[in-house]
């Protein structure tokens, strides 16, 4: 069996690699699929714990993580559409208008 | 026992009318308005009576005063404080002067202000003063008398002010506002005072008390806690009455309508300190110190008023100095000890001042406008009824026998007389303040009826004053003449029906014996003597008319009124003025309190002007603060764990 540890260690790994990538990146597609690695790598710990604590918790937890994620999926892609179409553009430096 | 069980009935029926009047008479025609306003006091002055007529039944059988608790006003730990309303004797007497003369000054108001703006106001203010002064009269303990004190306080300076686009006007309803303050500051302290002696302001509770403690009469000379309060006390009534050193608001309250200064300044209001004194008649026998300051004030006052009332041109203002002087009696009357004397003269002198003040008024009336004496003269043909009503309350302050002033002027001298703590000096200085009173007021009928014109007779057109100001006239003039005669008979040695009548709330009419009563016949003839005096040196003076003479020396200070009115400028105002000024505005308040004000919403300023710079709008900037954020969470939630491992290390 695969100690709880490494499960953790995995979770940490991609979870500090969704920030890289979050802060370091411009493209917003890349920035979307940032924030989603980090929610994984937060479900992955989730389910880890669950797993060593023998509680279901974690799996429900889970689950509502997963939901909370498909909807915010579906309003983001919507503002990145529109995004590219008025911009022509996905860059996310050049999304300022509400900047003094 | 209807009536008794419902006096709230009595204060209620002129605050109805007040409302009624101030809300909606704006919009009614004057007769609507007279009619509410009659009709409210009017109906309390009838309750008033079937009042005294049930507490005569009432008392028969239970022998105290009638009090009842109709609500909880004020209930904190063991303080109590009630709408409890108490009729006795002396309830009686000043209820019965309140509704009855009041009844008759509302009637002359009708006529005197008729043609005046405001007429609702003036009866909306006349009615609630009513309700206040009712108040104060019925209260069963000390709080709810200080209702009644500040309202009455309240409606004064709203009348007084009652021409409010003339500054003189509104500058003397602020001046008696103020000063009155002044002296209802002692009033609370005393009432604090009270309460923590007795733990009750209840009147009947506090005097019970006195007596079941078995409390010693303080000394003279020391100042125990009887005589702070009773001294806190009389502090209240030197404002409220007018005596030094806080007469200064009453003369100036004369800028009010005339029928004002009879009712409030004259005949009720400024009696109210003579009947809180009389009410606290038990503390101040407890105290023979306060007692004789309440004297010497009185006396004091007396006297000196009636010095300034000699030279004053205004025909209001010497009646205002009049009654200031007269007031005096009264203090004097209530510290020798003769509180039924006081109260005596506290009614007589509602009737004959009420009096002097209404004719006084029918006679600006009559010449249009003109208050100055020597603007005046020669009248007493042309307004007959204003002249013989005025004339019957001269004769009756002046106190010639059988008018009511005579009689409890009598009392009071005669109770000074017998005082045993420098009573001849007392009685000295009342007796001359007698004869200055009989010559300033005969000195008023002579420039003001007699002597030549000095008005203009072709531009003047004297008349003389309707009928609804003059039958009030004729009623009080009868009231002057017939109110003292319920003490009439003590003078051949029969009984003082007044005196016997308080005696229950005085605690027992000395009755004096016939040595005191020959003593006191003589008296009496010097009181007499003392008027003519007065009389005869008035009519030598201004028969002929004396011209207004060039101002010097003695005659120039008492002009001036000795200057009080400067001096208290120079010593209380001005410096008071300085300090707020200088102090209080420029540096408490535009500098402490603005600059903190000021500095916090600067501060706040600057402090968003450079904090606003974190705000770039720029999305991944804010996901690295959230993440410092998260790590500085981080470590302050494992710092137990970390802590030794970070500096474990290091070591």
């Amino acid at each position: 069996m695969v100690p709880t540890n490494h499960y953790l260690l995995l979770s940490a790994i991609l979870f500090g690699l969704g920030i890289v990538g979050f802060v370091f990146k411009r493209n917003i597609i890349t920035l979307f699929m940032s924030i989603e690695l980090m929610l994984n790598a937060v479900n992955l710990a989730f389910v880890a714990f669950s797993q060593s604590l023998g509680k279901p918790d974690g799996e429900v937890f889970v689950l509502f993580v997963i939901v909370v994620a498909a909807a915010e999926a579906a309003v983001g892609l919507g503002i990145i559409i529109l995004t590219a179409r008025n911009r022509r553009s996905l860059n996310v430096e050049r999304v300022d208008l509400l900047k003094l | 026992m209807p009536i008794l069980e419902y006096l709230w009935i009595i204060p209620l029926l002129p605050l109805l009318g007040s409302a009624i009047n101030g809300l909606l008479g704006s919009k009614w025609p004057n007769k609507i308005v007279s009619w509410v306003a009659l009709g409210s006091t009017g109906l309390s002055f009838a309750c008033a009576l079937e009042a005294v007529r049930e507490f005569h039944g009432y008392y028969e059988a239970h022998h105290q005063a009638f009090v009842k608790p109709f609500f909880d006003w004020i209930v904190a730990g063991n303080f109590r404080a009630g709408f409890d309303l108490q009729f006795d004797q002396l309830t009686a007497v000043m209820a019965l002067v309140v509704t009855g003369v009041g009844f008759l000054i509302h009637i002359y108001s009708t006529g005197y202000m008729a043609h005046e703006g405001g007429y609702y106001r003036f009866f909306s203010y006349l009615n609630l003063f009513m309700f206040f002064m009712l108040i104060l009269v019925l209260a069963a303990n000390f709080a709810l008398l200080f209702v009644g004190w500040e309202g009455v306080g309240l409606c004064s300076y709203l009348l007084i002010g009652f021409y409010f686009l003339r500054q003189s006007a509104s500058d003397a309803g602020k001046k008696a506002f103020i000063v009155n303050r002044i002296g209802d500051f002692g009033f609370m302290l005393g009432m604090f005072l009270i309460f923590r002696t007795f733990q009750s302001l209840d009147f009947r509770t506090v005097f019970d008390e006195i007596a079941k403690r078995n409390m010693a009469v303080e000394p003279m000379g020391t100042l125990g806690i009887m005589t702070a309060i009773c001294l806190l006390l009389f502090m209240g009534a030197t404002g409220k009455s007018a005596q030094i050193p806080l007469y200064v608001w009453l003369p100036d309250a004369m800028e009010g309508p005339t029928p004002v200064s009879a009712l409030i300044h004259a005949a009720t209001m400024v009696t109210a300190g003579v009947y809180v004194v009389a009410r606290s008649n038990l503390l101040f026998t407890h105290t023979l110190t306060a007692m004789y300051v309440v004297a010497i004030i009185g006396c004091a006052t007396a006297f000196f008023a009636a010095t300034i009332g000699l030279l004053q041109s205004d025909i209001k203002r010497v009646l205002a100095y009049s009654t200031v002087s007269q007031l005096g009696y009264m203090f004097l009357a209530c510290g020798v000890g003769a509180f039924g004397a006081g109260i005596f003269h506290l009614m007589t002198h509602a009737f004959f001042k009420a009096l002097l003040f209404l004719s006084a008024g029918s006679v600006i009336h009559a010449i249009g406008g003109e208050q100055d004496m020597w603007g005046m003269g020669g009248l007493a043909s042309k307004i007959k009824v204003t002249f013989w009503c005025m004339l019957a309350g001269t004769i009756a302050i002046a106190g010639f026998i059988p008018f009511a002033g005579f009689f409890s002027k009598d009392a009071i001298l005669f109770a000074a007389f017998n005082y045993e703590y420098s009573g001849k000096v007392l009685y000295g200085v009342g007796l001359f303040a007698a004869i200055l009173t009989s010559f300033y007021m005969f000195r008023l009928i002579w420039l003001t009826f007699f002597t030549q014109p000095r008005y203009d007779e072709h531009h003047v057109h004297v008349h003389e004053s309707p009928k609804n100001m003059t039958v009030p006239l004729m009623i009080l003039a009868l009231l002057s003449l017939v109110g003292g005669w319920l003490a009439a008979p003590a003078l051949w040695g029969g009984r003082n029906y007044f005196a016997e009548f308080l005696a229950p709330v005085f605690g027992g009419a000395k009755v004096e014996g016939a040595e005191a009563h020959s003593l006191e016949l003589i008296l009496s003839g010097v009181a007499v003597a003392a008027a003519v005096v007065g009389l005869i040196v008035a009519w030598r003076m201004y028969r002929k008319g004396a011209k207004r003479g060039e101002m010097a020396g003695a005659y120039k200070v008492l002009y001036n009124k000795y200057y009080v009115d400067e001096f208290y400028q120079a010593t209380v105002i001005g410096p008071l003025v300085w300090l707020s000024r200088n102090l209080f505005w420029k540096v408490v308040d535009a500098g402490v309190i603005d600059g903190t004000v000021n500095g916090i919403a600067s501060g706040a300023t600057a402090v968003g002007d450079t904090v606003r710079h974190t705000q770039s709008g720029n999305t991944r900037s804010y996901a690295v603060w959230i993440l410092v954020g998260a790590i500085v969470i981080f470590a302050i939630i494992f710092w137990p764990i970390l802590h030794p491992v970070l500096v474990g290390g290091v070591r």
